[in-house]
């Protein structure tokens, strides 16, 4: 047993002060929203005013009312907030010049992450929702970002032209259609106006197989912005049989590090009933477990 | 204007707790040294002054339980300053500037181990503006480290250096609490508290004691072979609002340290008082003491810092090195307040 009694011991003073027509007349607008600065004899501006100027100069009765906005001149991260702090979130304190005034107001920066804060940054006040005539009537400031939103929202209809509807309409029925050039003999998955090699229309319709090579792939393991699938995930080039282009589709069915160049794959088709006019009738390509196709094969679409 | 000295200087060990002590148990050992090592007892001492807070051990009017320390009868001619000592012992040379009496004991006391520190130094704070935001030191002091980044006065690496180097000093204080080889790569690797201040930024918090005698004239070289003589004090103060100050600068240590004398000569020491790494800067800018100087031979209070105790460690530190002969001039420096709000500035010089 220590030698040396101790014990918690708290101390506490309910004293209350009393403000002055200057420092009272600030914190009870504050009550009414209102965010006022005093002038000085030699016409500055103190927010939060003050009874006496630093030269000991009393300030007037002029008071100025203040846009609820300032610039930061100092600031620090509180990473984490000690008892009797403003926020119990990570927070920063700053010294807020006030618009309009010659001297800075200590107070709480609700920034949400240091990086946010610097100095010279612009930031608005927040009143709190419940107010007792105190600086904490003032909630703390926020920053300004400098952006507005500007979003765009236009409304079209859109068609998806003779030959792909015509490819559409295949998928509905469970079929790979593809474009014909009579004279070059090339089949584009799907169907295009002409065949860029030739200029030629490529009007005859030919239905290809749901099994192909996997001419290239890509595994995707970082996210970004509108992605709708769970990374890692793969996507591949491929060429059907009886096309000359390839189409683009996942990958799946196999551990990501088997997939390579070459690999035969088979459409995974959705249950007849759910099929629609969309390639997402198929769920994915799957390694069909025929041999693979020599390169020379495919090179040329790659 | 009398010549007045400081003769002797006695300090507790600065380290995290001392337990088992009240106040007059802290002061005793430090005040009875004093005067011991000159040869007094507290019959021959003219004036006593003290200075500590009671918001420390949260006991109001605990510097009245000091005295119990002291032999206190018959009645002493005895004062208290709710500052640091370094401010009792500012009154004390003021009181023998009287000329009727010519000694006296300076002492003070810092038990900071029983509170939280950063948290009763809001108490310093505007009451109407700032304290019911709760605005803790630490806080406070980043403001200012911050303002001397945008500034380009100081990086963050320019404050682990001057941590680094006083504790590096401190190696050969055995009264300094944090002492070695630091490293600044290390520092800088340190979560922040309140950016950008890391806690290697920041001073220990730390329970310490100190005592100084005081002498006039034919009476300080009966007493000691070399005097540290006082050639000149001063300390001036800077509005309290911390949104009316350029917290880069420090024009209060620039005008004490012309009025105490600084600049009639080159001082060998300089003990300064600055609790936060960055305000080191501050005050080596505003002083104007270049590399010349040897700044914190003891580790200053980046090493110890006992409140209200810190700033009369730094006098008698800076005392010590006159009373042994190992310097022939230096600065001590003393600070209170918000920010260095409030500096102290001596001259001191040896035979």
């Amino acid at each position: 047993m220590s030698e040396i009694l101790s014990a918690p011991y708290v101390l506490e003073y309910t004293y209350t002060r009393s403000t002055g027509p200057v420092v009272g007349r600030f914190l009870e607008s504050l009550r009414y929203e209102v965010l006022e600065g005093v002038k000085t004899a030699d016409g500055r501006v103190l927010c939060p005013p003050l009874e006496y100027d630093e030269e000991g100069e009393p300030t007037t009765d002029e008071f100025v009312p203040m846009r609820p906005s300032g610039t930061v001149k100092s600031w620090s991260w509180v990473p984490e907030p000690r008892r009797g702090h403003p926020f119990e979130r990570p927070f920063a304190w700053a010294l807020v010049q006030i618009d309009g005034a010659d001297n800075a107001m200590v107070h709480a920066v609700d920034a949400g992450e240091a990086k946010r804060m610097h100095t010279g940054m612009r930031v608005r006040l927040r009143w709190a929702d419940e107010k007792h005539g105190t600086i904490r009537d003032i909630a703390c400031f926020e920053p300004i970002a400098p952006y507005l939103p500007s979003p765009v929202h236009l409304e079209y209809d859109v068609n998806p032209g003779k030959h792909y509807s015509a490819y559409l309409r295949g998928l509905q029925e469970g079929k790979l259609i593809g474009g014909r050039d009579p004279e070059a003999g090339k089949v584009y998955v799907p169907p295009r106006g002409a065949d860029p090699m030739t200029g030629n229309p490529t009007n005859e319709y030919v239905e290809v197989a749901d099994v192909g090579v996997l001419t290239t792939f890509a595994i995707i393991r970082i996210p970004f912005e509108g992605q709708k699938l769970k990374p890692p995930y793969c996507f591949g080039a491929i060429v059907l049989d009886g096309a000359d282009s390839p189409i683009y589709h996942l990958v799946s069915g196999v551990p990501y590090d088997e997939i390579r160049m070459g690999m035969r794959v088979k459409a995974k088709w959705k249950p007849k009933e759910q099929w629609d006019t969309s390639l997402e009738n198929i769920l994915y390509f799957e390694p069909t477990g025929e041999p693979d196709a020599p390169f020379d094969s495919y090179k040329e679409h790659l | 204007m009398r010549d007045v000295a400081i003769v002797s200087f006695s300090q507790l060990p600065s380290v995290t707790a001392i337990d088992a002590t009240d106040e007059a148990e802290l002061v005793q050992p430090v005040t009875s040294d004093a005067m011991n090592q000159v040869g007094l007892t507290q019959d021959d001492i003219g004036f006593t002054c003290s200075g500590s807070t009671d918001y420390l051990p949260g006991r109001p009017f605990s510097f009245v339980a000091a005295v119990d320390g002291l032999k206190a009868w018959p009645p002493l001619r005895e004062s208290h300053v709710e500052m640091d000592g370094a401010f009792a012992l500012y009154e004390a040379w003021v009181r023998l500037m009287h000329g009727d009496i010519d000694t006296a004991l300076v002492f003070s006391f810092g038990k900071s181990s029983l509170g939280s520190v950063p948290d009763i130094l809001n108490l310093q704070n505007d009451p109407y503006y700032v304290q019911p935001l709760g605005l803790d030191s630490i806080s406070a002091a980043a403001l200012q480290a911050q303002a001397m980044i945008d500034a380009g006065k100081a990086t963050e690496r320019d404050f682990a250096e001057v941590a680094a180097r006083n504790r590096k000093n401190a190696v050969d204080n055995p009264n300094a609490q944090i002492r070695g080889d630091f490293s600044v790569e290390q520092m800088l690797e340190e979560p922040y508290i309140s950016s950008p201040l890391r806690k290697s930024f920041c001073s220990p918090v730390s329970d310490s004691a100190a005592a100084i005698v005081l002498a006039a004239g034919d009476r300080a070289r009966e007493l000691v072979k070399r005097p540290a003589w006082i050639r000149g004090i001063d300390h001036r103060t800077e509005p309290h609002s911390l949104g009316q100050r350029d917290l880069t600068t420090s024009p209060s240590a620039k005008l004490a340290s012309e009025k105490a004398g600084l600049v009639q000569g080159r001082v060998d020491v300089a003990e300064l008082h600055a609790p936060f790494a960055h305000q080191e800067i501050i005050l080596r800018e505003a002083m104007g003491l270049g590399d010349e100087v040897s700044i914190n031979p003891s580790g200053g209070a980046l090493a110890a810092n006992s409140l209200m105790t810190a700033g009369l460690i730094r006098f008698g530190e800076a005392a010590s090195r006159l009373l042994s002969g190992n310097a022939g001039r230096a600065l001590a420096h003393t600070s209170n307040g918000v920010c260095l709000q409030h500096n102290l500035v001596a001259v001191l010089e040896g035979e």
